[in-house]
């Protein structure tokens, strides 16, 4: 299955080169307060997704743990295998890294046979909260729902990496010009009219590529078919954080695999029902400095009561 | 005895024949089975899967059949700077009667190890070899050739290799170089290469030349060569170092049978432990598998199945590469260049995270609380300081030289 290619939505606040410019030029004000204020309409407790959303359905009772997406994954994206822990011979990731954007990781049980693979990538949010913490919008939701990452925005504030709930963002901490690095849903190869590497490559169809809406029914559908087998009859990331992209079926507890409990409310949603309030109509900046002046207006009137005291005193003008 | 007797048979053969004929008619003549021939057909087969012409989408029956017709090939065989190994890997087969039929299906004119005659009888059936099929004949070079001091470090019959290489390999339809040595200097050529060793392609840059490295190469590469060349007069699809494609486009670690243990992280950490009785990955050994293209891994030698080096337990010398087989020391463990592929280790679900310990965190704690503490007396000090006669730049004399009601208030002057 290819995704067709229709233009996405406009994302919220996303900003060009020139407005993050003027912005840096002092005209940021201005422009964060519109964005501010449209980023309230723009963030819906319950993002609905475009009909033409991509989506990965991501299922671990038929994931055998080959790791065949792990170099596939890398082989796409041109990343040098990670070889830290393996003494220079295999790529084995600890984690999801600057080297790595996708991994298979296995859990255990503490104290029983059983066990479980899970695939872990970005989610690709239907409202990310990368997206609404980047300051200069180089994290934006492109395409059908990707979330892409554009270098010449990147301020390396590392926002996104502390917003992402999913612990997805990562940085290059070993390079002198470093990058953020997560999983686009295979950007490039999307506009190629081909499937993401992972699923692409996948042999037993454990994680498939296909629309939201498809890929909702046919999880929707294994769970009908047979009832129990998958933990708590539902699919993770339908509601999670708003919805994501990238659902997951399990068999076993969705915090055991490391997928955590969330709120059904989109987190950039969460968001700026605080930064609206702070900044509705740059309200809280002008709190602030407002505070700031009778401040120094308070301290600088000691001061002038101050001299005066000393210049009758001297009968010298105060030189300072 | 079996060899004597097929060495007997060969150059009995040789005597009664002067053309070339078909390799059917030749086989016939010398009482060579059928059944031979299919079963050398099949064992060609399995060293070229693909990629060679005469063997490509066939049953051995139809191998044989097609190369029954096909006219043997003359072939002139030169021995420079080598120890005969290569030659050896021809005559080295399992079965006699196979050895016997490699010797059959081409029609070897010259080869100093195995002709009878010798001396000025043996350079007379060169230059007659030369003559008769010149520009005809395939030309397979085992060894490499000396430069050094003009090549004196090796004459046949008075003249150095390199003028013997350029006469009878200049006349050649095309030069095969057998052997690492051929391909490019192989052993002579290891430091200090005191002969200036060379291989063919370095000499004759010009003429159509096909490497087949290896130390020795299998045989039935060769065979394969030379008799789609006298089938088609087509040469196999070649790599940039113009090996046959047919035979060492495959990475060794690719196709390892003790891959699995590579994967599975089963290393073997000295000859004769545990684990190299076991047949566990010979890596850590220094085996060079993982830079190394050539066929050993699924065409093994001598028809016996796991007689190759990495099979008998001996880590993989790199032999077909140029720069790895004796260059690269032998024990020493080469880094894996290929895209290295996930073993059976898994990542945590919560990855490991460093943790700060409370001593840490103490001292840190204690070495901001000094310098707060510090600045703060200082920043005191500083403030009480500055009326302080005795502070410096507020000496007495230059006070007492101030103009009068310049030195601040009055109480303090």
């Amino acid at each position: 299955m290819s995704p067709s290619v229709i233009p996405c939505q406009v994302t919220p606040h996303q900003l060009s080169r020139r407005q993050a410019l003027l912005g840096i030029l002092g005209l940021g004000g201005t422009i964060t307060g519109l964005a501010v204020n449209a980023g309230a309409s723009e963030h819906p407790e319950h993002p609905v997704a475009p009909l033409d959303s991509v989506s990965m359905l991501y299922d671990n009772t038929m994931c055998t743990g080959c790791k065949a997406c792990m170099p596939a994954c890398n082989e796409a994206n041109g990343l040098p295998p990670d070889t830290v822990l393996s003494g220079g011979i295999w790529d084995l990731p600890a984690d999801l890294n600057s080297k790595t954007k996708n991994i298979i990781k296995l859990y255990q049980e503490p104290d029983g046979p059983g066990f479980s693979y899970v695939k872990r990538q970005c989610m690709h949010c239907l409202d990310p909260a990368c997206v609404t913490g980047c300051p200069f919008g180089s994290l934006k939701k492109s395409d059908w729902g990707a979330v892409t990452w554009n270098s010449s925005l990147c301020i390396g504030c590392r926002y996104c990496e502390v917003a992402c709930p999913f612990d997805v963002p990562k940085f290059e901490w070993d390079h002198w010009n470093p990058k953020i690095v997560k999983c686009e849903f295979c950007y490039d190869r999307l506009h190629k009219n081909e499937q993401p590497a992972c699923t692409a490559v996948c042999p037993t169809g454990a994680v498939i590529f296909g629309k939201r809406t498809d890929l909702l029914a046919k999880a929707k559908d294994r769970i009908a078919a047979s009832q129990d087998k998958y933990f708590e009859n539902r699919v993770y990331g339908e509601h999670e954080a708003g919805g994501t992209q990238v659902l997951y079926l399990s068999n076993v507890a969705f915090e055991k695999i490391g997928l955590p409990r969330l709120g059904t409310s989109s987190l950039g949603h969460y968001a700026t029902k605080v930064t609206s309030v702070i900044y509705r109509w740059l309200s809280g900046p002008i709190l602030v400095a407002g505070l700031l002046g009778v401040v120094i207006k308070k301290n600088w009137n000691r001061h002038e009561a101050e001299s005066a005291e000393q210049e009758k005193e001297t009968g010298l003008h105060e030189q300072l | 005895m079996l060899k004597d007797l097929t060495l007997t048979r060969l150059v009995a053969s040789a005597r009664v024949l002067d053309t070339l004929g078909s390799i059917d008619e030749r086989l016939l003549r010398c009482g060579i089975t059928r059944r031979a021939f299919v079963q050398f057909c099949s064992s060609l087969m399995i060293a070229a899967p693909f990629g060679l012409a005469i063997t490509d989408k066939k049953t051995p029956e139809e191998v044989a059949a097609g190369l029954g017709k096909v006219i043997r090939p003359p072939v002139i065989w030169l021995a420079f700077q080598d120890c005969t190994g290569c030659t050896e890997t021809l005559l080295r087969t399992s079965h006699p009667d196979l050895g016997d039929l490699i010797m059959n299906v081409i029609s070897l004119e010259y080869h100093e190890t195995l002709m009878a005659g010798s001396g000025m009888q043996a350079q007379q059936a060169l230059a007659e070899a030369v003559k008769k099929y010149s520009g005809k004949y395939i030309c397979v070079v085992e060894g490499s050739i000396p430069t050094r001091d003009k090549g004196v470090y090796m004459k046949l019959a008075g003249r150095p290799a390199m003028e013997v290489l350029a006469d009878v390999g200049g006349k050649a339809a095309a030069i095969i170089a057998i052997g690492s040595c051929a391909a490019w200097g192989g052993i002579p050529s290891a430091d200090p290469d005191p002969t200036g060793a060379v291989g063919v392609a370095d000499l004759l840059p010009n003429q159509t030349i096909v490497n087949l490295p290896g130390c020795p190469p299998n045989p039935y590469t060769l065979l394969g060569v030379v008799l789609q060349f006298a089938d088609s007069g087509t040469l196999p699809e070649m790599d940039q170092e113009r090996r046959p494609k047919f035979a060492y486009d495959r990475d060794i670690h690719e196709h390892c049978p003790r891959r699995a243990h590579f994967d599975a992280g089963n290393f073997v950490k000295q000859f004769g432990d545990q684990g190299h009785r076991e047949g566990w990955c010979l890596y850590e050994m220094g085996c060079k598998g993982p830079d190394t293209h050539a066929g050993c891994s699924t065409r093994h030698f001598n028809e016996i199945p796991d007689v190759w080096p990495i099979g008998i337990g001996a880590p993989c010398i790199g032999c077909t590469e140029k720069s790895i087989a004796f260059r690269v020391p032998m024990f020493k463990v080469v880094q894996i260049h290929t895209l290295a592929a996930p073993p059976s280790a898994y990542a945590p679900i919560s990855a490991p995270q460093g943790v700060i310990s409370p001593l840490a965190t103490g001292a840190v704690g204690l070495a901001v609380g000094a310098l707060a503490g510090a600045g703060y007396v200082a920043s005191r000090k500083f403030s009480t300081v500055k009326d302080d006669e005795s502070a410096p730049g507020s000496s007495t004399t230059s006070t007492s030289e101030r103009p009068d009601g310049d030195a601040g208030p009055k109480g303090s002057a």
